[in-house]
């Protein structure tokens, strides 16, 4: 169930927003028209621009600031074309077709446009393509070879002319490689109303900055990396720890253990050629044990770790407003997600109460190997080396955190993104796709279908749900709804609903006995949840919550930095499209469905570490020390 | 020497409300039609037909609508506006308002260039004037449902605010950057509704057509290019200042008016414009011939053209918003190739690579600026070939 939250909190220019419907005030209508595109005539709605209109019929128009997820900008005028009757060349990006038209796309001044553009944004563009991450991944690069660029007409620079900001644990920005097409700036200010980017100066001086030209690391950005997913060429990239990863690799007095989140697993495999949607989890356990990592866990353990966690706490805060009365904050806010909590901080502070105290389950598991597993396999922690394979860039921050070092050292060293584990594969010579498939590493090799979820939005709710209604109305999930899919939180719509009433409750389970000591408060409620994913729809969450309005009766929500959630994360495969993060979600549950266990209590690694080692149960003492953190609030000021 | 007399001008001969009053007994409708007949196009330099913009904004249905009076003023040599603002400010407040009535607006904007700051309170002098003659606000003249109300807003001295679209991007807090067309402003204008941007003359023209009739115009000028014509001229003549003349008159015709003969060149249009050479002065002022918006630089015979061209570029690389790569970039490399023809350095290759630069430039920038900036660049460099090719490091 989805609904509109009626409220605009864009900040963006009316002029430069996504709009559900084409180019603001051309919407697309029922109107047909003809256009004919290189002698090819076709039938289109009226609105459609040039440019969908050529890709229907399989005609190639190149585009560098145009972008699917984005507002249309008309910028870097690359996908110009010649509309008969105008003395100008039109953008194919922004042109929509309101009548009949004849358009040509490779005329002599189209061709001569599209190369003088590029040879005027290659005598800008500082460095050298082998010594770029974006190496072959380059959308400039491949126009460059497209438009047969065998010189530098215009030039190219010698020196360069900014400083790269390396302040960020998360980002690393290098202006010198912008070609000014401001898709970065769109993702930040439109897709996800965060809006630390904007462009300074005029001509070209011009220049994307953050507010005052400070160091990103000091200003409000997230992490949440969806900027690289969406930059063109080699400007923004994840601050990659490879060499520090690979020196602990080679230091053979370091145990490096490294835990992979399914997310990466769904998307690594378009690092290597294949097509979105082909999970390599199994492939890959073989291949970093081929790099030389010692031990290779599951991030689905403490996916469900953090589903016990962050469920008993909201049962605790559930208890408390309705059995003792006492003031607590409501709704529960997911933690999950580095990119939002950090939005939380920056944008919401007041609502810091709100949020889970449960770690993410990378800082679970960090927490968890340099602790229990120490002691297990009679490891010092200080030779153990925690590596966390994400699809994110703000893991990069949130293991950074100071407080993150619950266990007595840093829970987690470094997080990798896809990209540069894919990196550090392919520098192993491994190819990924043909390995063998092999298993996870014991004692946090079990994980369930729930675990494999958290990648795609709606997720941890889903996986939530399924726990809850088991512990609490002693029933089977697959009673409720068919083979356990909780449908109505899956999808991509931006936020969603879903009201469960709790007809009848069962007896309170051993894990929980000496928590609560029964559910009868529970019976005849209804649970209310919600999931929303990028952050432009947690605003609209949070101005909802705000105005009191259906979001403020809610009981969870699950927040996503991410558009899509983490399959879509900062730190996936380049590029990033709808398409593609809908493949991957496939992929996902999937994998999920293959699961014998789906249901994070049920897991058996996770309930012997309740027996064995966090003997006081979900949220008591040991769990609190380890499995909990605390927030900062930041506020929007910068000094 | 200031030789502006407004005394003769038509302006001069017309009274403020007495066209507008005769046109608020007309329909809206009547009133297109009548600036139809009229033949008149855009003041500020494009010459888009002023009847089709109002047209097509009456033709969209919203309670909200806007009419702005661009008074960003900014194309160098150009300053006529201000002497339309200083002296016939009520004119063109008639003129807005025959606008709005036209196309069913109910407010009104002045965007007043950052340079003409202190024009601001003579305005709102004259706005709270109206306001108590009845000529602005609720039921103007009397007129049951006709609200139409003008408030000031300043630019802060971009160029490329005079650009309707960054104009209204400007308007609505954001960084004045033209937007993409379609759709057009007469359809998404100010905040989303239908608005007209005119310019401060082309609103001046109006209640004069009203008073003195649409044949009166339509018969001056050449068929395409109707009416009287203000004219900003500055440069190497005896008579600077502004000028009222009728379009369609020849470039060596209005050399003679302002002591300007033996020019060899005239800047027409400002730096967005084009340089027309002495062999070409028989050519005429017209929409179809040679457009301005009213700027006109006469160009000495002692002058350097390719300081001439230097000091636009210079200008446009200064005023590009940035948004667009040819623009952006385009600018900067016909600036460096004018430093390379000075030193002797350009070759004849990367002459004509830079011209063909233009040529994109032209084409494939996203608005007016880009598309214009090249032009003095390229009338230059083609018109004025010899005595810009062949210098040598020395000769400087």
């Amino acid at each position: 169930m989805s609904i509109e939250l009626n409220k605009n909190t864009s900040r963006s220019p009316l002029s430069q927003r996504i709009q559900p419907m084409g180019i603001p005030g051309l919407e697309i209508t029922d109107k047909l028209v003809t256009v004919t595109i290189d002698d090819k005539e076709v039938t289109v709605p009226s609105g459609t621009t040039i440019l969908e209109v050529a890709k229907q019929i399989g005609i190639r128009i190149p585009t560098l600031c145009y972008h699917e997820d984005l507002c249309v900008a008309g910028v870097c005028r690359i996908c110009v074309v010649e509309v008969e009757g105008q003395r100008t060349l039109q953008t194919a990006c922004a042109y929509p077709v309101t009548e009949p038209i004849t358009v040509r796309t490779h005329t002599r001044k189209v061709r001569q446009a599209r190369r003088h553009i590029l040879d005027l944004m290659l005598s800008k563009h500082y460095g050298e393509c082998y010594a770029c991450f974006r190496n072959n991944n380059c959308e400039l690069q491949a126009l460059a070879k497209e438009y047969g660029v065998d010189f530098f007409r215009f030039g190219h620079p010698e020196k360069p002319r900014f400083k790269v900001d390396r302040s960020s644990h998360s980002l690393v920005r290098d202006m010198d490689k912008c070609i000014l097409c401001r898709r970065c700036i769109r993702t930040c200010i439109d897709l996800q109303e965060v809006g630390v980017l904007e462009v300074d100066k005029r001509s070209d001086q011009s220049k994307v900055i953050t507010f005052g030209d400070k160091p990103l690391g000091e200003v409000v950005c997230i992490n949440c990396g969806q900027c690289i997913n969406r930059c063109p060429t080699g400007a923004l990239r994840a601050n990659d720890p490879t060499e520090e990863v690979w020196a602990a690799i080679d230091d053979p007095t370091k145990h490096v253990v490294i835990q992979t989140a399914p997310s990466p697993r769904a998307g690594i495999g378009e690092c290597f050629g294949l097509e979105p949607g082909h999970p390599l989890t199994f492939e890959l356990n073989t291949a970093l044990r081929e790099c030389g990592f010692d031990k290779i866990f599951d991030t689905n353990f403490s996916a469900d770790l953090t589903i016990i966690e962050e469920g008993t706490e909201l049962l605790l805060r559930l208890h408390k407003a309705l059995v003792e009365k006492k003031a607590v904050a409501l709704p529960q806010f997911t933690s999950c997600s580095p990119g939002w909590v950090k939005y939380l901080e920056h944008f919401y502070p007041e609502y810091i109460p709100n949020l889970s105290s449960a770690k993410s389950p990378q800082q679970m598991f960090g927490a968890v190997i340099k602790t229990y597993y120490a002691q297990l396999n009679k490891i010092d922690p200080k030779d153990i080396v925690t590596v966390a394979l994400m699809p994110c860039s703000a893991k990069k921050f949130e293991c950074n955190r100071p407080e993150m070092c619950d266990s007595g050292w840093k829970d987690v060293d470094y997080g990798l993104t896809t990209r540069e584990m894919a990196q550090m594969i392919s520098e192993a010579g491994i190819d990924l796709p043909a390995m063998p498939k092999s298993d996870f590493d014991d004692p946090f090799g079990t994980a369930t279908g729930s675990g494999v979820i958290f990648g795609a939005t709606g997720g941890v709710m889903e996986a939530a749900l399924r726990t809850v209604i088991e512990l609490v109305c002693g029933i089977k999930v697959e009673d409720l709804f068919e083979h356990a899919d909780i449908i109505p939180v899956r999808g991509f719509e931006g936020i969603r609903f879903l009201e469960l009433p709790i007809k009848k409750v069962g007896p309170v389970p051993d894990l929980l006995k000496n928590l609560i000591p029964d559910w009868k408060w529970l019976e005849g409620a209804t649970l209310k949840v919600a999931a929303a994913h990028g952050t432009a729809n947690a605003k609209l969450v949070m101005e909802d919550i705000k105005a009191g309005g259906r979001c403020s009766e809610c009981h969870f929500i699950e927040f996503m930095a991410c558009p899509g959630g983490c399959l879509g994360g900062g730190g996936q495969p380049i590029p990033t499209s709808p398409s593609i993060r809908a493949a991957r979600a496939k992929a996902i549950y999937s994998e999920d469905a293959s699961y014998e266990i789906r249901k994070s209590h049920e897991n058996p690694a996770v309930v012997k570490l309740y027996t064995e080692f966090l003997t006081d149960g979900p949220c008591g003492h040991i769990s609190h020390k380890l499995l909990h953190t605390g927030y900062t609030p930041r506020g929007k000021y910068i000094v | 020497m200031r030789t502006t007399d407004t005394s003769k001008m038509t302006f001069s001969r017309v009274s403020p409300g007495e066209g507008l009053k005769k046109a608020l007994k007309m329909t809206p409708e009547e009133i297109i039609d009548l600036i139809t007949a009229s033949g008149l196009k855009g003041r500020g330099g494009a010459g888009f037909p002023t009847d089709l913009k109002w047209k097509l904004a009456a033709a969209v249905k919203d309670d909200l609508k806007y009419v702005v009076c661009n008074a960003d003023e900014g194309e160098p040599g150009t300053f006529k506006d201000r002497v339309i603002l200083t002296d016939f400010a009520d004119l063109m407040f008639d003129g807005m308002t025959i606008g709005a009535r036209a196309i069913g607006a109910c407010k009104g904007i002045i965007y007043l260039r950052g340079e003409y700051a202190y024009l601001r309170s003579f305005l709102k002098g004259k706005l709270a004037e109206r306001r108590n003659d009845g000529l602005l606000g609720k039921n103007v003249l009397g007129i049951a449902g006709f609200d139409f109300d003008v408030e000031i807003r300043m630019g802060a001295g971009a160029y490329i605010c005079g650009e309707e679209t960054a104009l209204i991007e400007s308007l609505e807090g954001q960084r004045g950057e033209p937007r993409n067309r379609p759709p057009f402003p007469v359809n998404t204008g100010f905040m989303g509704h239908p608005t007209i941007v005119n310019n401060v003359e082309t609103f001046t023209w109006v209640p004069c057509i009203v008073t003195k009739g649409a044949k009166w115009f339509f018969d001056i000028g050449t068929e395409r290019s109707t009416g009287l014509k203000m004219f900003s001229v500055s440069g190497d003549c005896g008579k600077h200042g502004v000028f009222e003349f009728p379009m369609g008159i020849t470039i060596q015709e209005l050399l003679e008016k302002v002591d300007g003969t033996g020019a060899k060149a005239v800047q027409a249009g400002g730096a967005s414009g084009r340089c027309i050479p002495a062999c070409s002065f028989g050519r005429t002022i017209a929409f179809e011939d040679v457009p301005t918006g009213g700027s006109i630089i006469v160009i000495g015979p002692d002058r350097d053209m390719l300081k001439v061209a230097e000091n636009f570029m210079e200008f446009f690389l200064d005023e590009s918003c940035g948004q667009c790569t040819p623009c952006r970039e385009g600018n900067a490399k016909l600036l460096e190739g004018i430093k390379l023809l000075q030193q002797g350095r350009c070759s004849m290759k990367y002459l004509r690579e830079l011209c063909k630069l233009g040529e994109t430039m032209q084409l494939a920038s996203k608005c007016g600026l880009g598309q214009s900036s090249p032009n003095a660049f390229l009338s230059i460099v083609t018109k004025f070939k010899d005595e810009i090719m062949g210098r040598t490091e020395t000769a400087l």
